[in-house]
């Protein structure tokens, strides 16, 4: 294992009954980064993370955190983690410091210095003015926070995110990810899932992008688009003859219709659709940069997965 | 994994450490915090089954009972049926709504509890809630002035003990339930029947005093708390304390490895 190395998976399987949830997987995660698994819903990727915390048991292959198993050295792997999971399991029979004091004391820390660190959190998590209030009261975007708190009590080196900022406002997320960055500045190893196209490209150094079970693709933001999508997309309203017109004039590039709109892909330098434009001047037609919503799509395709 | 091998794990041995009490402490600090919702209908319940069965039914009933009155004899019974209803509410009801609706379970074993000391937590807590309802309904039952024997402070372990098992009972169905409505199942067919026909309010008659303590829980948690209450100790009351402590050991076992089989796919 290299010394940078924290997570690391090799032939990891899990199976429900005769469905196949994580599809003998290979993957490592490094000290200090902030790794997004990315992909369609049912791709794998809250059961991947929840074998990571040492709550659902592998059927097969191996999984270590920091060289321990997660079969074996469970109760060690989870002191150094720390998990803010997708659905809001906060306990609503308590206030929002208690909600944090309760939650130390399962990891053994004493009374005194519960309470002082869940104030610091509080703090960071903007949520001094609610600290006496009951869980109902809160906001969604409260909610996430006091889970992401939460998630900080023992002073975890792995955070696990399961789509931290799902449901919220724009501010609310904003707020999330600038805690986030924080946390990755302090030196915590991030792993989060998200449906955010934007989210895995402002956060994540390296993303995995999974699908039925499978990693089917890895790599920096950036590598992703360039490798995939080029660095730029023109967009035209679509009718049959703009078609024909584009094939004829970008042969290699891959051409995709999307709601009566015409998408065109193709490795040419940047500047090469600008030129288009100019000299067939057409009503709604733009030139974007790539993004990784359209890598996304590339490979997961566009059919829903309910 | 064979049939048998599949059998075998129903019993296999949970791996409980200290961290079972942090479970129980955190229900506790729910408990307290609602404590007057909590100690106050309690208190109050014991006292209409007194008045009502007791000295109101009790007054036409001219037959020979044991104890010398209906009040007097029915008064074990009320402790008794406090330990059940505790034990087995806390941990149908109150868990299934920590584990299901709350997701207080998969909260607390991202931490490093395991699933086995969750549910263990729980159990012991279901105890604790017998034990103390049960003290509850001995101090009225003793304000009545219906007990005369100092061996009346044994009954708490009886509750402990008694509610341990009934938890465990519990917390069995608890892992057989796909929804909150099942609990009428057990609550209406099995928890009801017993507290009417097991002994609790009239004396049983001969012929059906040996099914219902091979049977019947409720049964012998009744008569060890009555010979306690009255100070009839008897050498039957050995067989009754012989039956709870191992249906108590296999139900705690079996629960919570039926319930981690149910949560941990």
């Amino acid at each position: 294992m290299a010394i940078d190395t924290l997570i690391e998976a090799r032939g990891l399987t899990k199976k429900y009954d005769d469905f196949l949830a994580v599809d003998n997987i290979d993957f490592e995660i490094y000290r200090g980064e902030c790794c997004g698994f990315l992909g369609p819903n049912g791709a794998g990727k809250t059961t991947t993370i929840k074998m990571i915390h040492c709550v659902l048991p592998p059927a097969s292959g191996s999984l270590t955190v920091v060289g321990l198993s997660v079969s074996e050295k469970a109760r060690e792997i989870k002191k150094m983690t720390g998990v803010a999971p997708q659905e809001d399991n906060l306990d609503p029979d308590f206030s929002v410091i208690t909600n944090l004091s309760v939650y130390a004391r399962y990891f053994d820390i004493p009374k005194n210095a519960a309470i002082k660190r869940a104030e610091e959190l509080l703090r960071f998590a903007q949520l001094e003015e609610k600290r006496d209030v009951v869980i109902s009261q809160l906001s969604t975007g409260m909610k996430r926070r006091l889970i992401l708190a939460r998630a900080l009590i023992n002073e975890p080196q792995i955070l696990l995110l399961d789509e931290p900022t799902t449901g919220l406002d724009p501010q609310g997320r904003h707020l999330i990810w600038d805690k986030i960055r924080t946390l990755k500045k302090q030196g915590v190893t991030i792993i989060l899932t998200t449906h955010y196209m934007d989210e895995a490209a402002a956060l994540c150094d390296r993303l995995l992008i999974m699908d039925n079970g499978k990693i089917i693709e890895e790599g920096t933001p950036a590598e992703l688009v360039k490798k995939h999508i080029g660095e730029e997309v023109l967009e035209v309203d679509f009718d049959e003859d703009e078609m024909k017109l584009l094939k004829d004039k970008f042969p290699l590039a891959r051409l995709e219709v999307v709601s009566d709109r015409i998408h065109v892909f193709t490795n040419e330098p940047h500047g090469a659709f600008e030129s288009y434009i100019r000299d067939f001047p057409r009503k709604g037609a733009i030139v974007r940069t790539a993004n990784l919503e359209d890598v996304f799509l590339k490979l997961t395709g566009r059919k829903l997965r309910e | 994994m064979t049939k048998r091998d599949s059998i075998r794990s129903n019993f296999s041995l949970p791996e409980l450490t200290y961290r079972v009490w942090k479970v129980w402490r955190r229900n506790f600090d729910v408990f307290m915090k609602t404590y007057k919702v909590n100690f106050f209908p309690p208190m109050l319940e014991p006292i209409f089954y007194l008045l009502g069965f007791g000295l109101g039914l009790g007054a036409f009933v001219s037959q020979n009972i044991p104890g010398g009155s209906l009040i007097k004899f029915i008064a074990p019974g009320l402790v008794s049926m406090s330990i059940m209803y505790s034990a087995f509410f806390e941990c149908t009801y109150g868990s299934f709504v920590r584990m299901y609706y709350q997701k207080t379970f998969d909260a607390i074993i991202a931490t490093p509890i395991s699933m086995e000391e969750v549910i263990a937590g729980e159990l012991l807590w279901g105890a604790t809630r017998s034990l103390i309802s049960s003290s509850i309904v001995l101090c009225v039952v003793a304000a009545f002035g219906l007990i005369s024997s100092p061996l009346v402070l044994l009954i708490p372990f009886v509750a402990f003990c008694g509610g341990l098992m009934f938890s465990g009972i519990a917390m069995c169905f608890t892992s057989l339930a796909p929804n909150i409505d099942f609990f009428n199942y057990p609550a209406f067919l099995f928890i009801t029947p017993m507290l009417l026909l097991g002994g609790t309010f009239f004396p049983l008659p001969q012929a059906a005093q040996l099914p219902a303590t091979v049977f019947l829980p409720l049964t012998n948690v009744v008569l060890l708390n009555r010979g306690l209450m009255f100070g009839n100790l008897d050498t039957s009351l050995l067989i009754n304390i012989a039956w709870i402590i191992p249906v108590t050991i296999v139900f705690f076992i079996l629960s919570i490895n039926a319930m981690k089989k149910k949560l941990i796919k």
